[in-house]
């Protein structure tokens, strides 16, 4: 499996954010995109997800499954963490698990031991029964990510996941994500933070201001 | 279907927690009604002949405060964007989320019409049929809504463009709601009414989701 994006070409708001980008990357390897504010990490991360239509070029998932669209398969973790504040934590998650999980035949949807582990991992445990709106900053980001874990997506689409995440939780997130490249799954992180990702390579974006 | 009734579950669980859409829907609907009589002054008569169309009205107007919410919060904190990645496609995702909303708006409303029809003098042998009706216009009302909640997703203070462009959409609804309960169009014509008003929710129920779905594609972009 490999996620090919060919010539990609983006523009947002009359301005070309991405020209003629291309890129592979294969499966068991992340891809870690940097370069400068505004220059184009969160559009790249949409576009491959499929919210952002390219101008030009096509992004493809090479041995996925061939029924389902490339977001169908991917995790998306934005800036917002879609954590409702009147559910509980366990709750929360549930949902997602239930939502995102009723896949393929094989992939249960979340049972109970799955969850608990997601937020074992993501150290909410003994949050479960907490009302989401009392969380911290970091615990919501935290919550946001244990989605991650608690239904089976070969693709990770992450931006800026570890904003508002202390030293410890960021650690864990590089244990998801490296649990997850080491088991065939393809991660493509936006952040500016060195993150001690195994089998990772950079892309950097540069600046670019081509008036369209 | 599990994603489907795991959106709608979370959706009412949501509505009846937070409880403020319902409350000020229903204190509204309660508000604009008992204000008729005091405008139209103690005409029984009047009021009578009226009470079909002010209740409609008023259950439209009602229902329109809380249509913005179908799809804003969900835009809000980001989960719009993860229910566009499910495999449900993003037409039953506005379906489940106009289903919930008919269930915790629609319904509600339609249950206080009757007895917020005591107030203006209704003819007793009107309540069952209005009771039918709104509850079988009510669908069009949330699935209709959901594609202007859609459209002025991004909008600030969208509020006003919503009641602009969703309640021209209303007036199949509103028209053959009040034909039926009026009932002054002879014995075939409540049953005429009646079944024009179903099929116009059942046609809504199909195409307001997928004119939704379109919408929020764009917004996407």
């Amino acid at each position: 499996m490999q996620l090919v994006a060919e010539d990609l070409v983006v523009e947002r708001g009359g301005r070309r954010v991405i020209d003629g980008l291309s890129f592979a990357v294969a499966a068991g390897e992340a891809l870690v995109l940097a370069g400068a504010n505004g220059s184009g990490k969160t559009t790249l991360l949409r576009a491959l997800a499929g919210f952002i239509r390219p101008v030009r070029g096509a992004v493809r998932l090479e041995g996925g499954d061939e029924e389902l669209t490339l977001a169908e398969q991917a995790h998306v973790v934005g800036h917002a963490n879609a954590v409702k504040s009147s559910l509980t934590v366990v709750e929360n998650t549930a949902f997602w698990g239930n939502y995102l999980g009723s896949g393929p035949p094989g992939s249960s949807a979340a049972t109970g031991e799955r969850l608990d582990a997601a937020l074992r991992h993501f150290g909410l445990d003994d949050l479960a029964d907490f009302p989401a709106a009392y969380l911290s900053a970091g615990q919501k980001r935290r919550l946001g990510l244990a989605r991650l874990l608690i239904a089976d997506r070969p693709l990770w689409l992450l931006d800026e996941p570890t904003v508002s995440l202390d030293t410890a939780s960021s650690e864990r997130l590089v244990a998801a994500v490296n649990a997850h490249t080491k088991s065939g799954g393809i991660a493509v992180i936006a952040t500016h933070l060195p993150l001690a990702l195994e089998s990772a390579r950079t892309l950097q974006l540069a600046h670019q201001r081509i008036a369209a | 279907m599990t994603s489907f009734s795991a959106l709608v579950r979370r959706d009412i669980k949501l509505a009846v927690r937070e409880g403020g859409a319902i409350g000020t829907a229903l204190g509204f609907f309660l508000i604009v009604v008992s204000l008729m009589p005091l405008g139209l002054g103690p005409d029984l008569n009047l009021l009578a002949r009226i009470a079909a169309g002010i209740l409609w009205i008023a259950l439209l107007l009602a229902a329109l405060l809380s249509l913005g919410r179908i799809f804003e919060t969900d835009y809000e904190d980001g989960a719009l964007d993860i229910l566009a990645t499910g495999q449900l496609p993003l037409e039953l995702v506005a379906a489940a989320k106009s289903l919930a909303h008919w269930l915790t708006t629609g319904i509600p409303l339609a249950l206080l019409a009757p007895i917020l029809g005591i107030l203006l003098n209704l003819d007793l042998k009107s309540y069952p049929i209005l009771i039918a009706t709104m509850l079988v216009g009510t669908p069009a009302v949330s699935f209709l809504g959901a594609i202007g909640a859609a459209l002025t997703l991004k909008a600030r203070r969208g509020g006003l463009l919503l009641a602009v462009i969703v309640l021209p959409l209303y007036i199949p609804t509103l028209i053959f709601g009040i034909s039926a309960v009026s009932a002054t169009a002879g014995p075939g014509g409540v049953g005429a009414a009646f079944l024009v008003l179903t099929a116009i929710s059942l046609a809504a129920i199909v195409l307001g989701p997928i004119a939704a779905a379109a919408a929020l594609r764009i917004q996407f972009q």
